[in-house]
């Protein structure tokens, strides 16, 4: 075993794992965070991507060894609870998922990919999701969620987005997890 | 799947990472990136005794000016090379084939050094390295030495690099007087991996080619450069009749896998099509 130490959502774990742990594994079976999910096992689909340091990885594609003294942002822990982050949001209104497997990669790369190019084409906009597979939507929606999401994000004063209000009724299970 | 069990060694050096090389046994594998090396462990087609995780290894990241080449660390991200201002002035095949590799994702993580020591024929780099005349050094525990691109590519998934050695830079040379580069890649879905591609490097000079040098990508089991076609450009004029002539020689001296992507005989017809369109782009026609 192999001892880490890793900031995920914004708090700080030290835990012993076995080298081989993937950080996907790690992250839904050690820490609970489940938001995190598994579409693949070829690296390919892009379902499990997360940030580390800052940057969208994909966690079935890194270890867990390999993460100590980073930092992780999951989908859990984009906005404060009980809020969405704006590409959360959007991919609500504009509809940008079906059976909802694909989305948590799919907002991860996407706020990885606004924050380089704040105001990408739609062909930035596929090019920026090629790691993510949707078995759904055939992508239009996820696209135009991306691009109401960049807009927002773009219109916001000093560049800072405050996470939106939940609509509790339209979305009762992401709130009251305290 | 999960890998195998390993034994895990995180050096900070390089000289650290050649003794922890040494010290692994009979089956050590060097993790770079890990995008190429964590998925064939998961499918455990790759089960190795110890793995040494250069994570950690400064010394390997970063771009360099030295005076009449370009110096990339092997560690550094595919991300970070496609961004570095020296490759965008001095080597930009190199952005413009590294934007086609794989997706965002595993360009945060996945190296240069990593990608042109694993060798896949289909992978974009090595024939880039190839075709700008790459240098390559390696380290041992016995000193440091620099085999060129031609050298290096030995066979399938197999290198210059041997049992306990390490790829710490590659070299590359700056390119003097009026240069044109492209990359044309060949694939059906847009994360997957070449199934022909060409990169060319053309010096043109009074609307003629001077010198032309072309890798080709997935044409074997390692990159190979289209010395036929480059003898036929050499001091040719710049025309498009010419460069298509030229580029039908394209597939000459290759021998192409057959696979669920492609035939051998429809390969070598991508390699021409490809050569055509990419000396055309780097000829600025």
């Amino acid at each position: 075993m192999t001892q880490i130490n890793v900031r995920v959502d914004g708090v700080t774990y030290t835990d012993d794992v076995e080298p081989r742990t993937l950080l996907v594994h790690y992250l839904r079976e050690q820490l609970g965070k489940v938001g995190t999910v598994i579409g693949c096992d070829t690296s390919n689909c892009g379902a499990c991507t997360v940030h580390l340091d800052g940057s969208a990885v994909k966690s079935c594609t890194v270890l867990a060894v390999q993460a100590d003294g980073g930092e992780v942002t999951t989908i859990e822990g984009l906005a404060p609870q009980g809020s969405l982050h704006p590409v959360q949001k959007a991919f609500h209104e504009m509809h940008g998922l079906q059976c909802g497997y694909c989305t948590p990669g799919m907002i991860m790369a996407s706020v990885d990919l606004l924050k380089e190019n704040p105001d990408p084409s739609d062909t930035e906009v596929r090019e920026g999701i090629e790691g993510n597979l949707c078995r759904c939507t055939g992508y239009q929606n996820i696209v135009r969620a991306v691009q109401q999401a960049a807009g927002e994000m773009r219109g916001a004063t000093n560049g800072h987005v405050s996470a939106a209000d939940v609509d509790i009724a339209a979305a009762p299970h992401v709130v009251g997890q305290s | 799947m999960i890998p195998a069990a390993f034994e895990y060694a995180r050096p900070t050096t390089v000289d650290e990472a050649l003794q922890a090389i040494a010290a692994g046994g009979d089956d050590v594998k060097v993790l770079a990136g890990g995008q190429s090396l964590i998925p064939v462990m998961r499918l455990r087609l790759a089960a190795p005794e110890t793995v040494v995780d250069l994570g950690r290894v400064a010394e390997l990241r970063g771009v360099r000016d030295d005076g009449d080449a370009i110096v990339i660390g092997a560690m550094t991200t595919h991300h970070d090379v496609m961004t570095d201002p020296l490759v965008q002035q001095y080597a930009p095949l190199i952005a413009e084939a590294t934007e086609t590799v794989a997706d965002r994702q595993v360009r945060a993580r996945g190296t240069f050094g990593g990608a042109l020591v694993h060798a896949d024929p289909a992978g974009d780099l090595p024939a880039v390295a190839l075709a700008l005349d790459a240098e390559f050094v390696i380290a041992g525990l016995e000193g440091r030495r620099t085999v060129s691109a031609g050298e290096f590519f030995v066979d399938y998934l197999t290198t210059a690099v041997e049992e306990g050695e390490l790829l710490v830079e590659i070299r590359v040379p700056k390119l003097a007087g009026e240069w044109g580069m492209r990359y044309e890649k060949f694939n059906r879905v847009a994360q997957a991996w070449s199934i022909v591609a060409v990169a060319a490097v053309v010096r043109r000079e009074n609307g003629h080619i001077a010198e032309a040098r072309i890798g080709l990508t997935n044409m074997g089991s390692t990159p190979l450069r289209a010395t036929a076609v480059e003898a036929a450009l050499a001091g040719a004029q710049a025309s498009p009749e010419t460069i298509a002539a030229a580029a039908r020689s394209a597939a000459e001296g290759t021998s192409p896998s057959s696979d669920l992507n492609a035939q051998a005989d429809y390969r070598e017809h991508l390699a021409q099509v490809l050569t055509r369109r990419a000396v055309t782009a780097a000829a600025g026609l």
